[in-house]
């Protein structure tokens, strides 16, 4: 079997966003570029199911939408594991333009199992791994919290509002894998990274494919007002203000 | 021309999201000077579906299909895009959760729609179409702009309130032609908390970080949470840890949360973790360092030992409320 993990270009999570051109577009100056941090705990989790040798998975390649800058991302991805990493040269408008570039590949190039993480910590789009499952028109499963292969057979657990599910799917499928998939996300190794240099990385070119949302413009959160102290002392006041003042309780 | 919303059930029971959801999609109908439809999928009493009538549901189709009772997200998407081209619909509208974000990537696919997730607002104009939404993780708010015919959008939760408008809700049962083939996936088993807040759902949250110490320690957090018929939350670090189940994780990578009150016990806050919880009406944090983060995006602050001060909140909650 074979695995096929989406990654995401993103923004260090402790970044300090900014924007130009009077606020329509990102400004990238200074930023440092990561693998979105669920498409990272999806990589290692499909690490994981093929070093379990009981599980026959003999490729796990990860695949991206975007320009050459984005190469140093995806070879931290083959310096943590991956056999192979795809780059389709294109910019990533939106998200249906995004899982339409990733189908496109999957119809050439099928995989049993697609992996993505469940939103980008950029642009919060939450919906590639579906859009991919319904261009494929392959069962897509969301809110995956783990994936077993063992028994000859896919079960994978869902999370439901308070609870969970276990569920049985066939593949060729799509998980949208949240936290919980794997406890954390592999860092590459000094060896990882010397092999990470010869492994492929192959550059597709894009297919036609129409573009359905743009950003036009960007805002920051406004300030929030100064903290009211209330002495550890006297909770009573607190209790006072949230009741009355703030009128949460 | 119409605007449609999905009121997902669970359980055959709608949510306060599902009224939220009725409520804004109502808003948006006005707005455009046209219809709204209510779509519900699986098992539900009429009783239930005329209770969405009260936020300005005026029409029903309900796919009352026992086999339907638990999602699909293919069947699902199949159904709603199915009504969707019959009445002329250009406005899909779903609720900002698992079920909608499983659902609304495939009905944008199915319909060639644009799709927005986690709308904050109403549109911030009509035509052109664009709505406000969250990005970097709520860093900062992206105007969308949708140039497709139709459209479809998931809400944030809270973002709108719900509003009354009462209505006679007119039910239509429908029975969509659904190929066996689309149901691929089979559910095993189902595991449900009882007797416990979802954190989701709940209006307080009390969430508790590394500065309890240990996970020993979580008995003053749950009596808070107990007296306040609140959820309960934690940090990375003590899910990572394995102190507390990462359900419980609000932040960047975690859940993102948006209650009227949420308290912050022994959590520094760290950007990623104000990620989570910066939609959060009002934000109490305690902690025992005057310099730590959650301060500056907090409403209210206590300076001082979590093991001392949640005790005596917890006592001071409960004797107000006698």
């Amino acid at each position: 079997m074979k695995i096929l993990v989406c990654i995401s270009n993103v923004p260090d999570t402790t970044t300090k966003v900014k924007f130009k051109e009077n606020n329509t577009l990102f400004d990238d100056s200074g930023v440092q570029w990561i693998i979105n941090p669920w498409d990272e705990l999806a990589l290692t989790r499909a690490l994981e199911l093929k070093e379990d040798a009981g599980n026959s998975i003999d490729e796990v390649s990860v695949i991206h939408v975007g320009g050459a800058q984005t190469d140093a991302t995806l070879r931290k991805a083959l310096a943590i594991g991956a056999d192979k990493a795809i780059r389709i040269d294109a910019c990533a408008a939106d998200a249906y333009y995004v899982a339409g570039q990733i189908a496109a590949y999957l119809k050439e190039n099928p995989f049993d199992i697609v992996f993505s993480g469940i939103e980008s910590s950029d642009y919060n789009g939450s919906s590639v791994g579906a859009m991919i499952a319904e261009f494929m028109d392959y069962p897509g499963i969301s809110s995956v919290t783990n994936v077993d292969l063992s028994n000859s057979e896919v079960v994978l657990y869902r999370a439901i509002p308070g609870g969970k599910q276990k569920i049985k799917v066939e593949i060729p499928f799509v998980a949208v894998v949240q936290k919980g998939i794997t406890n954390e996300p592999r860092i590459p190794a000094m060896r990882g990274i010397m092999m990470a240099r010869k492994k492929p990385l192959e550059v597709k070119p894009a297919v036609e494919m129409d573009v359905l949302t743009k950003s036009v413009k960007f805002e920051l959160p406004e300030a929030k007002g100064a903290c009211k102290m209330i002495d550890a002392e006297n909770v009573e006041q607190l209790v006072d203000l949230l009741k009355n003042e703030a009128k949460v309780l | 021309m119409s605007v449609i919303a999905f009121a997902k059930n669970w359980n055959g029971k709608f949510k306060n999201s599902t009224y939220e959801l009725v409520s804004y999609t109502k808003k948006i109908a006005d707005q455009l000077n046209t219809k709204l439809i209510v779509v519900s999928i699986g098992e539900v009493n009429n009783e239930d579906l005329k209770s969405l009538g009260k936020y300005g549901a005026e029409r029903l189709i309900s796919v009352n299909d026992p086999q339907m009772n638990i999602l699909t997200s293919r069947v699902y998407s199949q159904v709603i895009s199915e009504i969707a081209e019959k009445e002329g619909a250009n406005i899909i509208v779903l609720s900002d959760n698992n079920s909608g974000k499983a659902i609304a990537p495939r009905i944008s696919v199915k319909m060639k729609a644009g799709m927005v997730a986690a709308v904050q607002e109403l549109p911030v104009s009509l035509d052109p179409f664009i709505v406000k939404k969250r990005v970097f993780s709520g860093k900062a708010f992206a105007h969308v702009q949708i140039d497709s015919p139709v459209k479809v959008l998931t809400i944030a939760k809270n973002c709108f309130g719900v509003l009354e408008n009462q209505v006679d809700c007119l039910i239509e049962e429908f029975e969509p032609e659904v190929s066996k083939d689309l149901y691929k996936i089979q559910v095993l088993e189902e595991e449900e908390q009882k007797n416990k807040v979802i954190l989701s759902d709940a209006d307080i949250v009390v969430s508790a970080g590394r500065g309890m110490r240990s996970p020993d320690n979580w008995g003053v957090v749950e009596e808070l949470a107990e007296v306040l018929g609140a959820g309960t939350a934690c940090s990375r670090p003590v899910s990572d840890e394995g102190w507390r189940g990462h359900e419980e994780h609000v932040g960047q990578t975690g859940k993102v949360i948006a209650p009227n009150l949420y308290f912050a016990a022994g959590i520094s806050g760290a950007i990623q973790h104000v990620a989570g919880i910066s939609r959060s009406k009002c934000i109490v944090a305690i902690n025992i360092d005057p310099e730590a983060p959650i301060f500056g995006v907090a409403d209210y602050g206590i300076i001082g030992d979590v093991m001392e001060v949640l005790p005596k909140l917890t006592e001071a909650i409960r004797n107000s409320k006698s």
